[in-house]
């Protein structure tokens, strides 16, 4: 399919593209790795006046190493999140996520920056982001300012962007040591997830010391199974207590029904790959 | 050369064609850029069923490129109907089949009008700009409820929405006794119902056609399969004298049946290029292919089999309902009538009734799909004998061994009256059962059974046959198909010894290059290298069947023999005058005539220098050694083969792995093995992919919403397991070159494999039936009970399925 006229622009600073994107109104759209954008334009789903092209914008990639974070750089390919020593090293279930998405080509092109700005909640990095307290890094005309994941998500494919506003960094708090897992399931390896579940996990003394669960695609954004967490924490590190607290996984979830499972089935396949995502945390 | 040279019929030679196909090197329709050519769009109807009340096409034409906006209605006088060649029975219902829809739409997609810009950007940006107004009329998608007695019409004009019944009854022919009273008597009857989901043949290059007009001719170059049937049809709907209709197939980037087809892109890019006097060009997004290019399989299926107590068969009652949706189209009532003659496979059935009714809905036609019509029958016939197996207690390899027709027994005649030549099932299902393991299997399935292993091990089976090669014409004939079943071939010997080798296959895949330079190197005795084969151009290989229903080795190879044996005559006896001896004291071979008991000798190329110069020929010869041939087989060929699946089941998400998958098919002769076992694979995936992924899902306004690849679940290598491939090799005694065809076992066989190893995973657990695609939702409702209602909505992911719940309806009316 061809996509409908529109304007292209490709600015060569932050500045420069938040200028774009404030001339172009609520018609304009970003493009970061162009793989959701694409296709969307493509098939006319979207029809924005004005493209805005982050791909010049290199001081928007890399991996910095922040003391208590990491800042990534929207425009970071997944590959590069995927092969980040950083990241290997403090923020390891988002690696294990990333390497869930799509496929070689896709991961070479897509950025980590574009996914959450996205926020197709069936998206693989969202839970992650959720579940390690990431923080997005705003910027718009008047200035910087930084958005808690928890507020971040909004909707289906909505966000606390402003029209005007670009997505340049996100902030990871490290889990230096933690275990993590990131359980992915779909029928097609290229396929979105079904029900995907990220958990991050501190064991000490056999216990648990501290617990992170993220869901996706149990929603119209990412969710927290905060009653998951609670039921973990404090809990000795073993397969009773984590069968147990994955009985709470859907709570506060609100699944969709759709062509590859209803809400009845989601909520229980939640249940079951929360507690292999737990156990696969724990023994990492 | 000498006659200890390697033969190449056997040689697993890589394919001569796929250096530029895998590269681009080469000419895809779409890459044709003629001068001054124009671009089609083309607007499809969002709706499935409705009256068009206006079309409104002001905006439209005033955008810029834009040359010519069209109605049904400008066109309702010239479009004539789409051509269908198989009215199965006297009595067949066929409504008339516009190209461009002309007062209603009767699924979502047809399309309603089209726009000729100077770009394809210009000619779809100016679809959105043509107002349409649809008064909705009640959908029919579920075919028993279209059957009903106060069913909503798709087609009110015909009365019913029942197009035609179709009946075999083997009392009534002869070939066997009356199912009913066998069934009656019998011991053990088991009966079920299966669904054949609706599929998508989803061929990798979407379908393209140019137009190249000029007053005495009009060239069409198409993504099709069917070159020859194409030129054929577009003369008889459209009233052009065939003479000037020339049709070229370039290189087609597959089809599995979904290019055997008279497309109405074809007639409408064909009509518009006339009109303007220019080349016009029409290129379809996958989601307009997915949208409005023909469907595969669809059926409900009620299976009935009866039995003696020790396991043999006695009876086997077909009765199904077949989805033609809207319109009927090029072969689409026939396609389930090919599984007639199926259902019945390998077991020898003292008593068969088949009887299938097609069913207009509102939705896209259906037709031919890789397999056309077997699939079907062997997934049923395959799945009930589990089944049957199940309730006698038995395992399902002793039944199928108890029933089926012994080695010694071929030939042998069926129940629906075919003769199957040769096969022996024997053989293939013991070399499957020791690749597999099957012994071991069964001892782990028990193992974890007793263990309550939350990953339970089923075993499928499918010991499968078909019927290939088609067809034999008289055959054709009694089933009322308007075509023949032969195949043609000329062979032209070039001054320097080189060949050309004309076929009349259209090969979209299939290495037909190689494989026939192979089997003509062998018989002329020529280097593989100096054959070029010619194809899909009805000007160079002005007669042909094309290319379906693995017929083009079995009948085209075998024409190509024939053709290679004849110039073979001529210059045996143009040699034998040269060499001044009698042609019975001449041989031939590996390229060489030698006079017996003598050291004389002439190589075929000096015979065809003499034959081509001509000056010392005997009397009455004509120049040239150049031949052609048609050949058409007395019978189907029939390959068979064991497949032999493992699968395991999670029991606690429902999802299913295969563990390992074993098939040992017998496809006769073999010319290339490289080439067979890559059609094994292909069709192993797309079986496999009816099994566990694919289907073609309409919501209950009638619009596809897996209209996207993203929906529409093609797997890819990484899906699938690694394929252990074997073969036994059963000649077929119907044709010279022993062959029978390869194209369609794999994905024939497969499905019933898989589908059987799934509920043999999980049977103990009350499982009988898991409806296809078997979803990991769908085995785990299986085992939990839960009913089965599956959304008809799409997912979410990459905001291609899941945007809002506008997306879906848009996307009926995008391009």
């Amino acid at each position: 399919m061809i996509p409908a006229e529109f304007d292209y622009v490709a600015p060569a600073t932050v500045d420069e593209a938040v200028r774009a994107l404030a001339a172009g109104g609520e018609d304009a759209k970003v493009m970061a790795g162009g793989q959701s954008l694409i296709p969307v334009l493509r098939m006319r789903l979207a029809v924005p006046t004005v493209v805005v092209d982050l791909s010049g914008l290199t001081e928007l990639t890399g991996v910095h190493d922040d003391g208590d974070s990491l800042r990534i750089g929207a425009m970071t390919t997944h590959y590069e999140v995927q092969r980040d020593p950083l990241v290997r090293e403090h923020a390891r279930l988002l690696r294990l996520a990333t390497d869930t998405v799509a496929d070689p080509q896709v991961r070479h092109r897509g950025t980590f920056g574009g996914s959450l700005a996205h926020a197709d909640p069936a998206g693989d990095l969202l839970a992650p982001a959720l579940a390690l307290d990431a923080v997005m890094v705003c910027v718009g005309p008047s200035g910087t300012r930084e958005v808690p994941a928890a507020e971040f998500f909004v909707d289906y494919f909505t966000t606390a962007l402003a029209p005007d506003e670009l997505l340049t960094h996100v902030k990871v708090p490290k889990l230096t040591g933690w275990g993590a897992h990131y359980e992915k399931f779909n029928r097609v390896a290229q396929a979105w997830s079904i029900v995907g579940v990220a958990a991050a996990l501190r064991v000490s003394g056999g216990r648990i010391a501290d617990a992170r669960v993220g869901l996706t695609n149990m929603g119209p954004t990412p969710v927290r199974a905060r009653g998951v967490e609670e039921a973990l924490i404090g809990q000795p590190a073993t397969a009773e207590s984590i069968t147990s607290a994955a009985t709470r996984a859907a709570e506060g979830a609100d699944p969709p029904s759709d062509g590859n499972a209803d809400a009845e089935y989601r909520s229980h396949l939640a249940r079951v790959l929360t507690e292999r995502a737990v156990t696969a945390a724990v023994s990492a | 050369m000498t006659a200890t040279v390697e033969p190449e019929v056997g040689k697993a030679r890589r394919r001569k064609e796929d250096a530029r196909l895998i590269t681009g090197a080469t000419r895809w329709t779409d890459n044709l850029q003629l001068t001054g050519m124009l671009h089609m769009a083309l607007l499809r109807s969002p709706v499935a069923h409705a009256r068009i009340t206006s079309i409104d096409v002001t905006e439209a034409v005033k955008m810029p490129g834009v040359l010519v906006v069209l109605t049904g209605q400008d066109l309702a006088a010239e479009q004539g109907s789409l051509p269908c060649a198989w009215p199965i029975t006297e009595d067949m219902l066929a409504p008339p089949a516009p190209s461009l829809a002309v007062d209603r739409v009767n699924f979502a997609g047809e399309a309603v009008a089209l726009v000729v810009a100077r770009s394809a950007a210009e000619a779809h940006d100016a679809l959105s700009l043509i107002d349409v107004d649809y008064e909705d009329l009640p959908v029919v998608l579920d075919l028993e409820s279209a059957i009903a007695d106060d069913a909503d019409l798709v087609h009110p004009d015909l009365g019913s929405n029942k197009s035609a019944t179709w009946v075999f009854d083997s009392a009534d022919a002869g070939t066997g006794s009356d199912v009913d009273q066998t069934i009656a008597d019998a011991e053990v009857v088991v009966e079920r119902t299966f669904r054949q989901q609706r599929l998508i043949p989803a061929f990798m290059e979407p379908r393209s056609v140019v137009v190249d007009p000029s007053p005495d001719s009009v060239t069409m170059w198409s993504a099709t399969q069917v070159p020859h049937i194409l030129r054929w049809m577009l003369a008889a709907v459209l009233g052009i004298p065939e003479q000037q209709i020339r049709v070229i197939a370039p290189d087609v980037g597959g089809g599995f049946g979904g290019k055997l087809q008279v497309t109405p892109e074809e007639v409408l890019t064909l009509l518009v290029a006339r009109r303007l006097g220019k080349p016009v060009k029409w290129t379809e997004s996958r989601t307009e292919s997915m949208l409005s290019a023909h469907h595969g399989r669809d059926q409900l299926q009620r299976i009935t089999i009866s039995a003696r107590r020790d396991g043999t068969v006695t009876g086997l009652k077909v009765d199904l309902l077949a989805d033609m949706g809207a319109y009927l189209r090029l072969v689409s009532p026939g396609v389930p009538i090919l599984g007639a003659f199926m259902f019945n496979a390998i077991y020898k059935f003292p008593a068969y009734r088949f009887t299938c009714t097609n069913v207009f809905t509102t939705k896209v036609p259906t037709d031919a799909y890789r397999g056309a019509g077997r699939p079907e029958a062997t997934f049923a016939i395959e799945r009930i004998m589990d089944e049957l197996a199940a309730e006698l207690g038995v395992d399902p390899l002793e039944l199928r061994e108890r029933n089926w027709i012994k080695h010694d027994e071929f030939p042998f005649t069926t129940v629906a009256g075919l003769t199957y030549d040769s096969g022996n099932y024997e053989a293939a299902t013991a070399r499957a059962k020791e690749l597999f393991g099957y012994e071991a299997l069964r001892a782990e399935q028990a193992e974890r059974r007793a263990n309550g292993d939350p990953v339970q091990l089923g075993i499928g089976i499918s010991t499968y046959t078909e019927m290939c090669g088609l067809a034999p014409s008289r055959v054709l004939g009694a089933l009322r198909y308007a075509a023949g079943g032969w195949e043609h071939a000329a062979i032209r010997m070039l001054p320097t010894g080189k060949v050309e080798l004309i076929t009349g296959t259209s090969p979209h895949g299939q290495g037909h290059v190689t494989a026939w330079s192979q089997i003509v190197a062998d018989r002329l005795g020529v280097p593989f290298e100096d054959v070029e084969v010619l194809h899909g151009d009805t000007r160079v290989a002005h007669r042909g069947m094309d290319s379906y229903g693995s017929r083009s080795l079995a009948v085209g190879g075998v024409a190509v023999v024939l053709a290679a044996d004849k110039v073979l005559a001529k210059a045996r006896t143009v040699a034998a005058h040269l060499m001044e001896v009698a042609e019975d004291d001449v041989e031939f071979t590996a390229g060489t005539f030698s006079v017996r008991g003598t050291s004389t000798t002439m190589a075929l190329g000096d015979v065809v220098v003499a034959a081509h110069v001509a000056h010392n020929l005997p009397d009455g010869v004509e120049p040239g050694l150049d031949a052609e041939a048609t050949f058409d087989p007395e019978n189907f060929s029939y390959p068979h083969g064991t497949h032999l699946c493992a699968t395991e089941v999670d029991t606690q998400t429902g999802a299913v792995k295969i563990r390992s998958y074993v098939c040992v098919d017998d496809v006769g002769k073999v010319v290339n093995p490289l080439i067979v076992e890559g059609q094994v694979h292909g069709g192993l995936a797309q079986g496999i992919a009816q099994a566990l992924y694919e289907e073609a899902v309409h919501d209950e306004s009638g619009t596809l919403t897996t209209a996207t690849l993203a929906d529409y679940l093609v797997p890819s290598a990484v899906d699938l397991p690694h394929f252990t491939t074997d073969r036994t090799e059963t000649p077929a005694t119907s044709n010279p070159l022993g062959v029978k065809g390869v194209g369609e076992a794999g994905t024939i066989a497969s499905t019933p494999a898989v589908v059987n190893s799934i509920v043999d995973a999980v049977r103990h657990m009350g499982v009988s039936e898991v409806e296809m695609p078997c979803t990991p939702m769908r085995v785990w409702k299986a085992i939990h009970r839960r009913g089965d209602g599956v959304p008809t909505t799409p997912g979410a992911g990459g905001g291609l399925g899941s945007l809002d719940s506008r997306s879906a309806e848009e996307r009926g009316g995008a391009e």
